[in-house]
């Protein structure tokens, strides 16, 4: 029994002292290296606005920066700390680097950052100087080659169809000539040949008067209905689906990213038309993202993506490498999709602001849209049917209560709709 | 052999019928000269104008109707100016946070976030990471002034938001940089 205890205390002092031992093992880790965890939040919070891993942005990449600066320019750590904590003031002293970097990076000046004690700066440069992660795992790839492996045996099947239908359409005309042919040859008269001395069915038809009269009305039915169909689309741009210069996808910017619409065509809220952004409004978020990482079809792979953000640099004149505007702008020629007749007037920020009507109801679904097309018909019926429909939200409108209250009453309703309203008189948008 | 070529005949017409219908071009119009403008229209294209642009930039130093000069440039020492003594001239009666809220969700949340903090799809995948407001040294001023003119990787939102407008999402920024500190 004794023995036992005593084995059960020295196995307990054992554990203590492996405890011990580990937490202050720990403890030394921590004192020594700098912790590239808590690096990687600093570094985001403080640093990311400005400051890429690996590429330019606004200011130098940062990965290695500390190895790259002591083998390079022979600058160590403490040089590194005055430089986060003040830049301005190593610039006004003359030192070599700092102005050169200055000078570089089109004099933009690093935001101090007093704030960041050496323990974080050490952190930060522990971060940096992680190895960059290996690149992904091509999985796209494959799933690519098995939809389009999945096309190859669609294709496959619909020959092979193809090819036994014209099989079956040779054997059936083979056999046909093989029965004549043995028909011929013992003499028997097939039923085609005596179809003279019977009368011919088109005579039959024109002496029956009826099945004539029948046949003409049936036939000028169907050539009114199929003109009236083929009149009302005449002006009518409904599926309108143009190629734009760049390709810029609807999908990727309103649906996967989901960048409001107003974001963009911002003169939506307060002007007559839905503008048609301007470049410096693509630049806004095209300045950090120059690549495409989103998912990719077949047609569409990111090789395509990207090139048309090269495109749209080339037409900004942006220059990514050296992060500044420094070639010729071009005006980019979009294809305007929404063409309004010149005749009828129609205003967004009368609908987006003042009715609150979202975009998709008269645009559909532009965030599903990989390239943009026509909705909605934009007939005057059309828009006449939304007004007949859509009831107003007239509360906490002062201006308009009473006006409001009268026309409930003479319409007897709680709900005003549009064209209750005046929205179907013909002067609130012929003109 | 007679039916063959009728058939053949018809797929040939409703093939040539159809083939003129295309996606990627518009319809054609009754009375064109009722439906094209014969004014200028928006964003069209015109030999008059340099470039053959209708969209031109306004004339250089206009004011915009019910907006005022800006008196800060686009400068680093400007902004430092615009830091220490810029002041909105909204007070606080006349900040509507509800529509800086909803100004601030369409045209600033996409990357700061809805809370400020710079927490969005963007920067959880290292596309755009600007960092939360708490720990930028800001103040209403700079951030009027970065608004107006954009700083570092921010571009300009001068064009998206009238001067009311951009003085309330400043006002709204300064408080989301209060919430978080708090």
């Amino acid at each position: 029994m004794k023995q036992v205890i005593y084995r059960n205390l020295s196995s307990r002092f054992l554990l203590l002292g492996l405890i011990a031992l580990l937490s202050f093992s720990s403890n030394h880790i921590l004192a020594q290296d700098a912790d590239p965890v808590a690096g990687k939040a600093l570094f985001r919070a403080n640093c990311a606005s400005c400051h890429k891993l690996d590429g330019p942005m606004t200011g130098p990449a940062l990965r290695n920066v500390e190895a790259r600066l002591a083998e390079d320019e022979g600058l160590d750590r403490a040089w590194i700390y005055a430089w986060v904590r003040n830049s301005a003031g190593m610039i006004k002293s003359g030192d070599a680097y700092a102005n050169k970097t200055f000078k570089e990076y089109n004099e933009t000046p690093m935001t101090p950052m007093p704030q960041l004690e050496d323990a974080d700066i050490d952190n930060i440069l522990a971060y940096t100087a992680e190895l960059p992660p290996p690149p992904p795992e091509k999985t796209e790839i494959e799933e690519n080659g098995g939809s389009s492996d999945n096309g190859a045996s669609n294709k496959l099947i619909l020959c092979a169809l193809a090819l036994l239908f014209a099989l079956l359409a040779a054997g059936l005309y083979l056999v046909n000539r093989t029965l004549r042919r043995f028909a011929n040859e013992k003499g028997i008269a097939l039923a085609s040949d005596d179809e003279e001395k019977r009368m011919p069915l088109w005579k039959a038809f024109v002496q029956n008067q009826f099945l004539v009269l029948v046949t003409a009305i049936f036939l000028l039915l169907a050539s009114g209905y199929f003109a009236y169909g083929w009149m009302m689309q005449v002006g009518v741009d409904q599926g309108y689906q143009p190629y734009q210069p760049i390709h810029f996808s609807h999908k990727i910017h309103a649906g996967d990213n989901k960048i409001d619409c107003k974001y963009c065509h911002s003169s939506a809220r307060v002007s007559k038309t839905s503008g048609i952004p301007s470049l410096n409004v693509c630049m806004n978020c095209h300045k950090s993202i120059s690549e495409y990482s989103g998912d990719v079809t077949l047609e569409y792979d990111k090789e395509f993506y990207d090139s048309e953000i090269q495109e749209l640099y080339k037409a900004a004149g942006w220059n990514a490498a050296e992060q500044k505007y420094s070639g010729e702008p071009s005006a980019v020629k979009w294809i305007r999709v929404h063409n309004l007749p010149d005749f009828v007037y129609f205003n967004h920020s009368q609908h987006v602001t003042v009715a609150g009507v979202e975009c998709q109801t008269c645009h559909g679904p532009v965030e599903e849209m990989e390239i943009v097309y026509q909705y909605a018909p934009l007939t005057m019926g059309w828009c006449i049917n939304c007004h007949r429909e859509t009831n107003v939200d007239i509360k906490d409108n002062a201006y308009y209560t009473k006006i409001h209250e009268e026309l409930s009453k003479k319409y007897g309703v709680d709900q005003l709709t549009v064209a209750q309203m005046g929205g179907l008189e013909c002067g609130k948008c012929h003109y | 052999m007679k039916n063959l070529y009728k058939i053949l005949l018809v797929t040939i017409l409703i093939g040539a019928f159809t083939s003129c219908q295309k996606d990627s071009r518009p319809n054609y119009q009754y009375m064109p000269n009722m439906y094209e403008p014969v004014s200028y229209e928006t964003y069209g294209e015109y030999e008059v104008f340099p470039g053959k642009q209708e969209a031109m930039l306004p004339a250089e130093g206009t004011i915009a109707r019910g907006e005022s000069a800006f008196d800060y440039t686009d400068s680093e020492a400007d902004y430092q100016a615009a830091k220490a003594s810029l002041k909105s001239p909204l007070d606080s009666t006349q900040v509507d946070y509800d529509k800086a809220k909803g100004l601030y969700s369409i045209y600033c949340a996409i990357c700061h976030g809805n809370k400020g903090d710079g927490n969005t799809s963007f920067s959880e995948r290292d596309l755009i990471i600007p960092g939360g407001y708490d720990t930028k040294d800001i103040t209403i001023g700079s951030i009027y002034h970065t608004i107006y003119y954009g700083r570092n990787t921010m571009g300009s939102y001068a064009n998206q938001l009238s001067e009311e407008e951009r003085w309330q999402v400043a006002a709204y920024v300064e408080k989301l940089k209060a919430d978080l500190q708090k």
